[in-house]
């Protein structure tokens, strides 16, 4: 049997683990040695409407940022920057927060029928 | 105060690519929390078992780019009392140079029923902490169950609305009343409908020499069943109603930070969740009544508290 190791997995990366690793393969504890990594892990796939900013009604209040859950809206020197749409679940918050509507919520589907349409024409 | 541009280029704290539901008022709450901390500031956060916790660090994935020590459901604040014990140790020692800050978080159920203890402790010893409680009045991680936070009438899975029975039946706890209660240099009560309240109120507790405590109205889209995109609006309505005053207690001085104008009837907050809807049915106006009964004289207990006339806002 393998001996007891304290410090197995010490500052292993997320990518060194796998779900059939047994517990002496992993960290220690559980730890993980990476903050932030969460970053990594896709949430956009949850969202069935999307977010669609509009430029020029944008007096980039920032308040939308302020009431992301996901931290999802990226802004620049303070500016409204884009939509991370890795990570944005279209929860709808910023369109409704947004006091010029520059923020349209559109269905994915929709998107999707537009782009087919697109890809048709072509 | 910051403006939304300056605290825009503060390092986030809270990344996105956590587990937790679209439109969680926790998600929001959190990172306005966080927010008030400076981009060279360095922070140690705990959390109570909740949703927050759960959703936040599934194993190998954590969205806390800062420290984090994992817990228990009723220890977060003894936890961190441990790690801020250590810290000083370490400092008074000359191992550690850099300031750190400590802060907690709780949801109504690690806060209000099962961390009330520990909690109790830390604030009585005095660590040099955070407790930051999350209050969407109800176990919302196991499946909605009645906590002590979960007002009258509302419909839960331990406390279902039927027939015979309306939903709670018993009024909820008033926790930073009680925590005020362990004369600690600060207590606060604010909601996310003003992110300049929720800013201040995190940064002064986390200036603050000794133990701080904020109770924020975290809205549950699953919980409360309404409308996922009218967070602000829902929380706005449960300050304009005084369901969720705004008020903070500094050295034992209660200070009122907003005062409706006029008087909304609760029903204006209790109409857009489901968890409500029974009360609207024929034959329950009473329970709304003594919903309403119990907020105008919590209002009245909290104006004469803050040193104001106890008076109600003019109809």
């Amino acid at each position: 049997m393998t001996p007891f190791n304290r410090n197995f997995g010490q500052g292993r990366s997320r990518e060194g683990i796998s779900p059939d690793m047994n517990w002496r393969e992993l960290t220690k504890a559980g730890n993980i040695y990476e903050p932030g990594n969460a970053n990594t892990y896709e949430t956009g796939d949850w969202r069935t409407i999307r977010p669609i900013w509009n430029k020029e009604r944008c007096i980039h209040c920032l308040i939308c940022w302020r009431y992301c859950p996901d931290a999802s809206i990226i802004s620049t020197d303070g500016k409204f920057d884009c939509f991370d749409y890795k990570h944005c679940k279209g929860c709808g918050i910023c369109a409704n927060v947004c006091p010029t509507h520059a923020i349209d919520m559109i269905s994915e589907d929709e998107i999707d029928k537009q782009k087919e349409a697109r890809r048709n024409e072509e | 105060m910051a403006t939304l541009k300056e605290l825009a280029q503060v390092k986030e704290r809270f990344v996105g690519g956590h587990r937790l539901c679209a439109g969680c008022g926790h998600g929001i709450s959190v990172r306005m929390v966080l927010n008030a901390l400076g981009n060279d500031e360095h922070v140690v956060v705990g959390c109570a078992t909740g949703c927050l916790e759960v959703a936040s660090t599934i194993y190998p994935y954590t969205a806390w780019n800062c420290s984090f020590i994992h817990n228990a459901f009723e220890n977060a604040a003894a936890t961190l009392s441990g790690v801020e014990a250590a810290y000083r140790s370490l400092k008074k020692q000359g191992k550690l140079k850099e300031d750190i800050k400590f802060v907690a978080f709780g949801g109504d159920g690690g806060t209000y029923d099962i961390g009330l203890q520990s909690l109790s402790g830390a604030m009585e010893r005095g660590h040099n902490l955070v407790y930051v409680c999350l209050d969407n009045g109800a176990y919302m991680n196991t499946g909605i169950q009645r906590s002590s936070a979960t007002p009258i009438g509302a419909d839960t899975t331990t406390s279902p609305a039927g027939k015979v029975v309306p939903g709670k039946q018993q009024p909820r706890k008033d926790l930073a009343a009680v925590i005020a209660a362990h004369n600690i240099p600060y207590v606060a009560q604010t909601s996310i409908s003003s992110w300049q309240d929720v800013h201040a109120k995190a940064k002064k507790a986390f200036e603050v020499d000794g133990p701080a405590f904020i109770n924020i109205l975290s809205p549950c889209p699953r919980g409360w069943r309404y409308n996922t995109p009218d967070v602000v609006e829902l929380s706005k309505l449960a300050v304009e109603t005084r369901f969720w005053p705004l008020f903070e207690v500094e050295n034992g001085k209660w200070k009122l930070n907003k005062k409706p104008k006029k008087y909304v009837p609760i029903e204006e907050f209790l109409k857009p969740q489901g968890r409500f809807r029974h009360l609207f049915a024929p034959g329950n106006e009473h329970i709304i009544q003594r919903i309403q009964e119990e907020v105008d004289q919590r209002w009245l207990a909290l104006l004469e508290r803050c040193g104001e006339k106890p008076e109600l806002p003019p109809r």
